[in-house]
């Protein structure tokens, strides 16, 4: 579903992805690892459109998105998370999940001019569905706080009910349990699982080895941003370029 | 021609002295401080005041409203833009406050010296002229050009060559880094301001002097011509907002000459709006102008 | 209660037109984009008012303001495609740019009588007329709040780039914003010279835009009735404080300079979501007292 062939970004003279090639399938859990500044989060933002990538080519269902800005990217069915905490921080986690629906929500503004019942039935669907949202990521007590008042793992939760709110067919998450405790990314890895079996791909960026190598059908491994190993976690987790990339960095 | 490039060189040094100030303050902070054209104006009138009602030469005149245009700098960033640094949008609020401040130093310009134009009294600088060639040369205006390269010399030489400029210059670059490197930033922030206002002191002083007469709104238009200078110098470039300032006055006074005195301020607002739109870093900035 | 009304008939006519400038600088604001044009629009709006009237007064007035509000809006789309990537303060620098070339475009163009301006207007704004208008711009404002256009905005103004990737087109909103910013601004100039009888270029300077700003952030931004707030609040207090002011030997005009600037000053450092934010704040200040 999801197609890197060869794409290359430098900064300057620095290669921060280098000839990544790897593809995500339909309802897969794929995930992304590799040591610190391997290139991780600037593949998701290649992704994601937020930058283009220098060469290469970036695909999703057979359609080019290398070249579209990030509302495009995010039109043709790509959701993300940050690793760095991305809300709006002045509105309340609710509200949040329901700027999150932007995509799917049909509501031209001029009904809303002359107040009619349907703009104001298709409103209270919209906060309706944003609570559920928020109950799958055990946040529907929290709804009305403001995002900037959450805890740490209740934003990155906020973040993941926003970034499904769009009903993406491929969501990327951005070290989604960093700061979190364990039973808090018990949690996220539950809800990950989840999205899978609805169909939904998972591209996930994290640190926490064991968490990656339980949730993920596939692997990537980034050192330096070339891609050194992919497979299944059991192969990965044999693999002597990915233990000595690991070992290496002391990581 | 001579004589326009003598005139336009002239204005353009006070335009030049006027932004390198601005430049100063925005490439520190990243914020626009509106309140400099007060400032601007103040020490036109504390010259003003120490002339007419001390009796003081305008020698010893000059540097006191330099030293206490930057003092007024000092006070201004105490109260107006320290309160607000770290919170978010602050740029947008920075300069808000600062247009308060221009608004409260209008005020009490009005109220001392009322709403008129005022005037330094006769002979408060000698009436000295030359005739090289076809075009007149004041003493004035040698002066003036003298005095804005010179402060404008020992700005940059502060910059480059001292502690004191490397610290600002490291906060320019970086504050984050430079408060983990041991830089004092809010002092370092507080003598940006004492010397981007000690200098817009001196070209209040210097403006009031070459076109001698001074209202507490005096500042308005050299304010959006300063905002010209700096867009086309490049956001907190020292050297540039010194080039551009001469650039601008020079094409002022070439539009007064060939197109017609109306004229003369529209040049300067389309060089800023076209900087902007075709070339945001201007001939030497290297602040972003866009969101990345 | 009459006499009360017609001694103080051009000052709350000038609390509604005041309202309508503060909030076309909210109409930008709101999706986080300083915009310092709308002087500059407001003169357009004003010129085109002022022009249809005087040279076909057969035209109704509702058109006339129609047409008021149209030509900024139109004018606006060529200025917001190079200007809206600029961030903040740039943003703020290029409109101010626009806005003298618009004043001093006036100025030279002899047709509206250069910097002397277009006299003699027939006063046709009738308070009924200029409150339908506020009514009509406060509703439409009121009425983004809480839908789809609403959130989007407030996302822009959070956090562009994660509006963005959350599929908002931005720069659509943006732009809208601001032509909408730039029709009230027009409205509210062509109202204004249909009441005081006179346009000219002086009228639309960088200090008149600074005056909406000013109002509109003394106001308060989260909420579209801030503008509003601002605006009667900065239009009215003077006219009280002028008789206190001359009581202790103050000049009017510099007493007023002087109190705008400290109320915004004061409001900017401790009040920074407005009047509007003071009942809560209040509040919110008791409770702790209680507890």
């Amino acid at each position: 579903m999801l197609a890197l062939t060869n794409v290359l970004r430098a900064f300057g003279g620095v290669k921060a992805v280098d000839d990544a090639t790897f593809t995500v399938e339909r309802g897969e859990v794929h995930g992304l690892i590799g040591p610190n500044g391997a290139g991780k989060t600037t593949l998701l933002n290649l992704i994601s459109g937020l930058m283009p990538p220098t060469s290469g080519s970036i695909s999703l269902d057979g359609k080019r998105v290398d070249r579209l800005p990030p509302q495009k990217v995010a039109a043709l069915g790509i959701s993300r998370t940050y690793q760095n905490i991305r809300l709006f921080a002045g509105l309340s986690a609710v509200d949040n999940v329901v700027v999150g629906q932007h995509l799917r929500r049909h509501s031209p503004f001029f009904k809303r001019i002359i107040p009619l019942p349907a703009a104001r039935a298709e409103e209270a669907a919209a906060r309706a569905k944003a609570m559920e949202g928020l109950s799958r990521v055990g946040l529907r007590e929290r709804a009305l706080t403001p995002a900037s008042s959450l805890s740490y793992g209740e934003q990155r939760r906020v973040e993941i009910a926003r970034a499904l709110a769009a009903e993406p067919k491929l969501l990327l998450l951005d070290e989604p349990t960093a700061g979190m405790n364990p039973p808090e990314a018990f949690e996220v890895a539950r809800l990950v699982r989840e999205v899978a079996k609805e169909g939904r791909s998972v591209l996930l960026v994290e640190h926490n080895v064991r968490l990656v190598m339980e949730l993920c059908d596939r692997i990537t491994v980034l050192n330096f941003g070339k891609v050194i190993a992919r497979g299944t976690p059991a192969e990965v987790g044999k693999d002597p370029a990915v233990i000595a990339a690991y070992l290496g960095d002391g990581a | 021609m001579g004589q326009q490039i003598l005139n336009g060189l002239f204005v353009g040094s006070i335009y030049a002295l006027f932004a390198v100030g601005y430049t100063l303050v925005f490439g520190v902070l990243d914020i626009l401080n509106l309140a400099h054209q007060a400032v601007f104006m103040l020490c036109a009138f504390i010259a003003l005041a120490l002339v007419e009602s001390l009796h003081l030469s305008i020698w010893v005149a000059l540097p006191l409203a330099i030293l206490a245009g930057g003092l007024i700098g000092i006070g201004l960033e105490r109260l107006a833009f320290r309160p607000l640094r770290g919170r978010a949008g602050s740029n947008i609020s920075g300069l808000i406050s600062s247009l308060a401040m221009a608004t409260v130093f209008e005020a009490i310009a009005a109220q001392i010296f009322g709403p008129d134009i005022s005037r330094f009294p006769q002979g408060t600088f000698p009436d000295v002229q030359w005739h090289p060639g076809e075009a007149t040369v004041s003493l004035l205006q040698i002066c003036i050009a003298g005095i804005s390269v010179l402060l404008m010399a020992v700005l940059t030489w502060l910059l480059q060559r001292t502690r004191l400029g490397r610290s600002i210059r490291a906060v320019a670059e970086n504050p984050r880094a430079a408060r983990i490197l041991g830089i004092d930033v809010d002092k370092v922030i507080s003598v940006s301001f004492f010397l981007s206002s000690a200098l817009a002191g001196a070209a209040g002083v210097l403006f009031g002097l070459a076109f001698n007469s001074m209202s507490p709104d005096v500042g308005r238009s050299v304010e959006l011509k300063g905002l010209a200078v700096i867009i086309l110098g490049g956001m907190g470039s020292v050297p540039g907002a010194v080039i551009a300032g001469f650039a601008i006055g020079l094409v002022e006074v070439f539009t007064v000459a060939h197109v017609g005195s109306s004229y003369r301020d529209i040049v300067s607002f389309a060089v800023l709006f076209i900087v902007l739109v075709a070339r945001p870093r201007g001939l030497f900035g290297q602040i972003a102008t866009r969101e990345a | 209660m009459e006499d009360f009304y017609l001694a103080y008939q051009s000052l709350i006519a000038f609390v509604g037109i005041n309202s309508l400038l503060a909030l076309s600088v909210y109409a930008t604001l709101s999706c986080g984009q300083l915009s310092l044009a709308n002087a500059g629009f407001m003169a357009i709006g004003a010129y085109t008012g002022a022009l249809l009237t005087l040279h076909a007064p057969q035209v109704p007035f509702a058109f006339v303001l129609m047409a008021s509000a149209a030509l900024p809006a139109i004018v606006a789309v060529p200025l917001g495609l190079p200007v809206l990537r600029l961030r903040g303060v740039f943003l703020a620098i290029a409109t101010i740019g626009f806005g003298e070339v618009v004043r001093l475009g006036f100025v030279n163009w002899d047709y509206t009588e250069g910097a002397i301006g277009l006299v003699g207007i027939p006063q046709r704004t009738k308070p009924w007329i200029l409150w339908l208008c506020v009514a009509l711009v406060v509703y439409l404002l009121g009425r983004l709040r809480g839908s789809r256009t609403g959130y989007a905005l407030e996302a822009i103004r959070e956090d562009e780039t994660a509006a963005r990737t959350m599929g908002i087109e931005t720069t659509a909103y943006k732009m809208a914003m601001l032509c909408l910013g730039a029709a009230i601004a027009g409205l509210a100039g062509a109202l204004e010279a249909h009441f005081t009888f006179i346009v000219s270029p002086a009228g639309y300077g960088f200090g008149r835009v600074v005056d909406m700003l000013v109002q509109a952030v003394v106001g308060g931004t989260a909420l579209f009735i801030g503008p509003v707030v601002g605006a009667t609040f900065l239009t009215i207090l003077p006219e009280i404080l002028r008789e206190l002011g001359a009581r202790v030997g103050l000049a009017p005009g510099p007493f007023r300079l002087f109190l705008n600037g400290v109320i915004l000053l004061a409001v900017i450092l401790y009040l920074p979501d407005g009047i509007i934010s003071l009942p809560k704040r209040l509040r919110s200040s008791r409770k702790r007292k209680a507890a």
